[in-house]
């Protein structure tokens, strides 16, 4: 007989896991061609540009090799043929929750989104496989010139804003992925703050896969114009399918002079999903962009978010906590390319390995010979919790010239089995002592979170942690 | 029934019997003190009594009320009343005194019912202001740069916020200035009362002029070679060990 909190536990791990049967209207079908990315213009009616855009895209996609020479080989087991790069039931996000329809919206209810909206948040995107279900704004926020829709809609209403720096932070051949991307891209947000505005709230973004053997691709793009702020979230979840799901996102950041940009992630992707994304900021003058990314779930994830400092004084942080479940490997990282006098960089990163878990740190650190007065501090520490649980730490930084000042710290430690032995002296259970000591580790990176998301991620990490012990 | 007893108890670590055949009870409401020299197995019992995984026990038995404790994880062994205050208590890095009090506490309650934390905040800082730690303490890290001192102040808080049935203190005087040994001690005659029986383990009289117990035990090569009052303990001090052994 199952106890109360037996089942409770297992309703809460399976938190994403459910799913419901939905009537696409629009299916690219399975498998990507030039006739795929017309069928994905056609559906949502992309200017000639962006055609254009995509077509060459995807021939970059097939020119380029996969990255085996430095990352895993798991990476070969993607099979691109079996995947399907399109599913819809429309292309236009409803305005409010009871206009969408309801398949959809009892997911995200389960998942509770609209609840969270209500609760604290200033706006809401809601992607359900390629397309945004629901998107909407609170009053107050539009009225101060916030823009915050779909891509799609970012780049049919607001060209001007949208085309001057659409892929020009990562350009389309940055690597594979952001190829396959730039050719398939569909939903993501796009955010325009208008100088000096300060949005008080969080923005949040939820991705869903709900299709099995299906890609996820969204695009986005967040500018912060001149002295204005943003902070915005995504939580991703998907079911778990007896095959593989892609999701290959890519993130653009644009902070203009003196504008603050922060993007927090949290991420508890079944254990099937391919999790590929490219992220990168690009910070003017005075700007700070600040990536706060927690990854927990997935098969493999392989994401390294960065930041180029392109006007004096600015400033790039990555705050990383990677978990590592069994069979999972988690592979992140920052990428800090310094361009402009006195830039300071800052990347603090903790992973945890359980199981045959693997964690990888891959961090790139560039100062370049002409500037001056840069900083960077490194800090990546590894937690190893069983005998066979791995972690590789792969730090690249380059400095030259004079008057720079780095700094790179890493430690790698194991729980110890006498710190066990006296939390259960105390009472608790191995797995409630593992799960503490756990939260231990991370607690500073946490508290960097808003509330409810900290919360979330104490209970991801309990979550995982209950697994771990037999 | 109402007793800790250690029944002819065996037990080695590796292929090393370190306790060879030990015997012992301590009453509910009693103190006794277990001395004896280095390597003489002390604190090997207070860890298997407590349950550590490195150590086999070959036989005999530990019964916390009649009810034999030997099969139990070490939590199960903590829940139902036994305290084991260490000798080298352990740091936590990242998880704060508060947090880790309350995870015990709460792990005690019935299935589904939480801790109320108002309730819990008084009842530890009535406890710290007892045992005058500051109340700043508790968002320190577990024993992470803490003081001799301060470590075995936090383990005597920890018993008191766990009200064990009963308690085993490892050398908990060790590490300790005479000040720090004076307050230690103090909190711990604050927790004696007819509800507890506690099990001093110490290499010197010193502490036990300041924790009185009622009973000594010799102990000698994983045994109990000698049990008597309170002055036994001083005798062991003036003459040392070899008497006890010889005769």
């Amino acid at each position: 007989m199952k106890t109360d909190i037996q089942s409770q536990i297992e309703a809460d791990r399976s938190v994403g896991d459910f799913r419901y049967d939905i009537d696409y209207a629009y299916d690219a079908g399975v498998g990507l061609s030039e006739a795929t990315i017309d069928y994905i213009c056609d559906v949502k009616k992309d200017p000639q540009w962006v055609r254009a855009f995509r077509k060459e895209a995807y021939r970059k996609f097939l020119a380029m090799p996969m990255p085996t020479h430095w990352a895993t080989k798991d990476l070969e087991n993607i099979v691109f043929e079996n995947i399907r790069y399109y599913l819809s039931q429309g292309q236009a996000p409803k305005r409010t929750w009871e206009e969408v329809p309801e398949d959809v919206k009892r997911t995200f209810e389960r998942l509770g989104i609209p609840e969270q909206e209500r609760k604290f948040l200033a706006g809401v995107e809601a992607q359900f496989d390629s397309e945004a279900a629901y998107s909407n704004i609170k009053a107050a926020v539009g009225e101060q010139g916030v823009i915050f829709v779909g891509s799609a809609e970012g780049l049919k209403d607001h060209p001007e804003i949208f085309k001057k720096w659409f892929g020009k932070v990562i350009p389309t051949g940055d690597n594979k992925f952001s190829a396959l991307n730039s050719a398939a891209f569909s939903g993501g947000s796009f955010i325009y703050v208008p100088p000096g505005v300060k949005v008080s709230h969080p923005l949040q973004a939820y991705f869903r896969i709900n299709a099995q053997n299906f890609g996820q691709f969204e695009r986005t793009l967040i500018i912060a114009d001149e002295g204005a702020e943003v902070t915005y979230m995504e939580g991703c979840t998907a079911p778990k399918f007896e095959t593989a799901t892609l999701h290959s996102a890519v993130v653009e950041l644009v902070a203009l002079k003196g504008a603050k940009i922060q993007y927090i992630t949290v991420q508890n992707w079944s254990s099937n999903v391919f999790n590929l994304v490219t992220k990168r900021g690009l910070a003017h003058e005075d700007a700070e962009i600040k990536w706060i990314d927690c990854n927990i779930g997935s098969r493999l994830t392989m994401k390294y978010p960065g930041v180029i400092m392109k006007g004096r004084r600015a400033r790039g942080e990555v705050v990383s906590i990677a978990l590592a479940g069994d069979g999972q490997h988690q592979d992140t990282g920052a990428k800090m390319v310094h361009a402009a006098d006195e830039t300071t960089s800052n990347i603090i990163s903790k992973s945890i390995s359980l199981g045959s878990g693997r964690s990888t740190y891959r961090g790139m650190v560039h100062i370049p010979k002409h500037l001056k007065k840069c900083k960077n501090n490194t800090e990546c520490d590894a937690l190893l919790i069983n005998a066979q649980s791995r972690t590789d730490t792969y730090p690249a930084i380059t400095v030259r010239g004079q008057g720079h000042s780095v700094q790179h710290e890493a430690s790698v430690s194991q729980i110890n089995a006498e710190q066990i032995f006296y939390m259960q002296q105390r009472g608790l259970s191995e797995a409630a002592a593992m799960s503490l000591a756990v939260n231990g580790f991370v607690n500073d990176l946490v508290q960097q979170f808003p509330m409810e998301y900290s919360v979330e991620l104490k209970r991801l990490i309990d979550l995982e942690m209950e697994g771990s012990v037999g | 029934m109402s007793t800790l007893s250690i029944c002819n108890l065996h037990a080695s670590i590796g292929d090393k019997p370190i306790l060879r055949g030990l015997t012992l009870e301590i009453p509910k409401g009693q103190v006794h003190a277990i001395m004896g020299k280095n390597g003489s197995g002390k604190s090997t019992l207070a860890k298997v009594m407590a349950g550590h995984p490195d150590y086999t026990v070959n036989s005999g038995d530990v019964l916390l009320d009649g009810e034999s404790i030997l099969g139990m994880e070490p939590d199960q062994r903590a829940r139902l009343g036994l305290f084991l205050a260490f000798q080298y208590p352990m740091e936590i890095p990242g998880v704060t005194i508060a947090n880790f009090i309350r995870a015990a506490v709460q792990s005690r309650l019935p299935q589904g019912e939480e801790l109320e934390a108002t309730d819990y905040y008084a009842e530890i800082y009535s406890k710290m202001d007892a045992l005058s730690i500051p109340r700043s303490f508790t968002s320190r890290s577990v024993n992470e740069g803490f003081s001799g001192g301060e470590k075995k102040r936090c383990e005597i808080l920890q018993m008191a916020m766990l009200q064990p049935k009963y308690a085993v203190l490892d050398e908990t005087d060790s590490g300790l200035d005479i000040d720090a040994l004076k307050i230690v001690s103090s909190g711990v005659n604050s927790l004696r009362g007819p509800e507890v029986g506690m099990l001093v383990i110490t290499h010197y009289q010193r502490l036990l002029d300041y924790i009185v117990p009622d009973k000594v035990h010799v102990m000698a090569e994983g045994q109990i070679v000698l049990s008597g009052e309170k002055d036994l303990a001083l005798k062991l001090e003036s003459e040392g060990y070899d008497w006890v052994t010889a005769s």
